[in-house]
């Protein structure tokens, strides 16, 4: 696992020696423009001195001896710069190419061939600035000279002054943003303390009190998600509380049934107990499959590949596996169903409306007819299983779709999980569950579909 | 014994109705708030067996009017729900005992005779009347250390009065205490169920009180 620490720590520290370097190449490179620029300017100013002290030779000190070499009259005392010293060399040659002086530290061959200006020009291997100035009167060329190699030293003695600082504070600098880095990353090891002191089921929101504003968020999307969780939660146990209701009643039933037959002298006392025994586990089975349903419902994912769903087939099909508990109850299917295909996942499709045409099959009295229909209803598609059963009561109407709600007119039958499955089978798909009672009697059960899920 | 069964399954509600009948209770059963409420009101139950959920409210709501109305008839509990929790509000609200389905339908009829006759202030379960004893759990009756074959009519207007020695009970409670709404009464079958329990168990057990009812008699 890398640490945040480090990480930050090695960008800064890259970051930060490479700002430093690029400095440093930058000083390096306008330090030695500048020092040129101003040596050169030296270079102009001595050989222009040299020359202006030639054309005013007359003005030697009386006395002094004229055949003298210029040179001996500037010998000055050198201090002590054995860097630096005897920097400049001149050579003052006649026109027509005689060595007439030169300076200590100039080489015997010509530091330059050209008239005036700077040239640069190699002897013995060394590089010298040289600048010239003609003096056409006279009939002498007076070229001044610096060896580039003392530039060159001058530069780069610079340069490490510069460095041998830096050299010393980088490791002083990485102390310091490693600590500093530490320091900042504070709050985020307080939550990762926090997170990490919890019991696995805590689920209270951690405080929001003094966090940092990059902090917050993080803090305010976990205490969200726990906020889900526990509700998640919540309603799991719920489920499981009323799960346990609803299974533990029949199986009390069956259980008193049974002893009721082993206990029964009477024949027909016996058979009728087992008569229950018998409706007693259909109904559990069915009650356990609904559970189950309901269950795959709340863990299907809505990303769910969507296939095609034939709409008459199903119900088709349906109709076929309900006939054995209809009681001569007739389904009517229309025919146009049968073309109609729509874009759902199949599953669920199945599970709403064979929850829908159990619930229709159940309520209606024997010799009834449930009709199924389609229309196009205000951009919608509209499926309806109309009953001709009790309805619902309008007081009842808002409770129907909650899990284990048994209305008034409940049957044997009747789980209370039916409308249940079908409102989140149909949600899942993306579709709605609309109930209402028909002015003639009956329910009329509608799935709404938006018109796009029309194939 | 009249037992009122208030239970919204109809398998579980008929299997108890059923099952205790066979136990030798007389079995009136219900399916919601507001028939458990017209029935007690009738008052002749010696106990009630009430389930927790019911469609239209929830049976502690039966229990607390039951005895803020100042009726101490014993009520057994039944429900799917048994945490602590539920259990300790069924009793604080004045529930007597208390069962978690699925259950024992013998542990129910016991709970309920135990129930019964601590409502009627005794300890011991056999009841006893000179040679006579009557074992409410095992439905048998003796005389001087002999078994005594009863019908279930006949075995539950001895229970009866044996339950309550002294006591005058009338015909109509006989009658009330013997059969179920459902049931036919046939006229005459007290003193039918009287007559024969006299043969079998001797002349002088039962009392005619003229004009008023029967007793248990010097035997």
């Amino acid at each position: 696992m890398r640490s945040l620490r480090t990480r930050l720590f090695a960008i800064l520290l890259i970051t930060t020696g490479l700002l430093w370097l690029s400095a440093t190449v930058w000083i390096f490179l306008s330090t030695r423009a500048e020092v040129e620029r101003v040596l050169d300017a030296r270079l102009m100013e001595a050989a222009r001195m040299v020359n202006s002290l030639i054309v005013s030779q007359d003005m030697m000190p009386e006395g002094g001896d004229k055949d003298r070499p210029a040179q001996s009259a500037m010998k000055i005392p050198v201090l002590d710069h054995p860097h630096y010293d005897r920097q400049l060399s001149c050579q003052i040659w006649s026109l027509d190419g005689t060595l007439i002086g030169k300076s200590d530290s100039a080489p015997d061959a010509t530091l330059a061939a050209h008239a005036t200006g700077f040239s640069e020009t190699v002897i013995n291997g060394e590089t010298w600035r040289v600048f010239a100035v003609e003096n056409a009167g006279l009939g002498v060329r007076v070229l001044v000279g610096d060896n580039l190699r003392i530039r060159d030293r001058l530069v780069n003695d610079l340069v490490k002054g510069l460095l041998f600082p830096a050299l010393l504070i980088i490791p002083l600098l990485a102390v310091l943003i490693w600590l500093s880095v530490g320091r900042g990353l504070a709050p985020l090891r307080k939550l990762a303390g926090d997170l990490e002191r919890r019991e696995a089921s805590d689920l209270h929101a951690i405080e929001d009190i003094g966090t940092t504003r990059e902090i917050s968020p993080v803090l305010k999307s976990l205490n969200g998600l726990f906020a889900r969780v526990a509700g998640a939660r919540e309603r799991e146990q719920n489920f499981i509380a009323f799960a346990a209701h609803e299974l533990r009643t029949p199986l009390a039933g069956l259980k008193t049934q049974a002893q009721v037959a082993l206990a029964s002298d009477d024949g027909a006392t016996r058979e009728k107990a087992l008569g229950q025994i018998v409706a007693g586990v259909d109904r559990t089975g069915k009650l356990v499959r609904q559970l189950l349903d309901i269950a795959s419902v709340e863990a299907s994912e809505s990303a769910k590949p969507v296939g095609t769903v034939n709409v008459g087939d199903i119900l088709a099909g349906l109709r076929t596996e309900l006939a054995g508990q209809a009681h001569r109850v007739d389904v009517a299917i229309d025919r146009r169903l049968f073309d109609l295909k729509i874009g759902m996942d199949p599953d669920l499709f199945r599970l709403a409306a064979r929850n829908l045409l159990e619930n229709a099959i159940n309520h209606s009295p024997p010799g009834a007819t449930v009709n199924c229909t389609c229309e196009l209803d205000a951009g919608s598609l509209v499926i309806t299983i109309n009953d001709m059963g009790p309805g619902i009561p309008d007081e009842e109407m808002a409770h129907v779709t909650e899990r284990f709600f048994r209305g008034r007119f409940k049957t044997s039958a009747g789980s209370g999980l039916g409308l249940s499955i079908v409102e989140r089978a149909l949600d899942r798909a993306g579709a709605d569950l609309e109930l209402c009672n028909r002015p003639g009697g009956g329910l009329s059960a509608r799935i709404v579909l938006p018109q796009a899920l029309v194939q | 014994m009249r037992i009122l069964i208030v239970e919204d399954d109809d398998i579980l509600r008929d299997g108890l109705k059923v099952g205790l009948a066979l136990a030798g209770f007389t079995t009136d059963a219900v399916g919601s708030c507001d028939a458990a409420a017209t029935a007690l009101a009738a008052n002749g139950f010696d106990a009630v067996v009430l389930d927790l959920m019911l469609p239209d409210g929830s049976g502690l709501d039966i229990l607390r009017d039951l005895r803020a109305g100042q009726n101490d008839v014993p009520v057994l509990l039944l429900t799917a729900r048994d945490t602590v929790r539920d259990r300790v509000a069924g009793l604080d609200t004045g529930a007597d005992d208390y069962l978690g389905k699925p259950f024992d339908l013998d542990e129910v009829a016991a709970r309920l005779r135990a129930l019964a006759r601590r409502s009627y202030g005794r300890a011991t379960a056999a009841l006893e009347w000179s040679t006579l004893k009557l074992d409410p759990a095992r439905q048998s009756v003796e005389q001087a250390g002999k078994p005594v074959q009863l019908s279930r009519r006949e075995y539950s207007i001895l229970h009866m009065l044996m339950a309550h020695p002294g006591v005058i009970f009338s015909k109509a409670k006989l009658e009330d205490k013997l059969y179920g709404w459902q049931e036919e009464i046939e006229s005459n079958a007290v003193e039918v169920h009287i007559h024969h329990l006299r043969n079998k168990l001797g002349p002088g057990l039962i009392e005619t009180v003229r004009g008023i009812g029967y007793r248990l008699g010097g035997g």
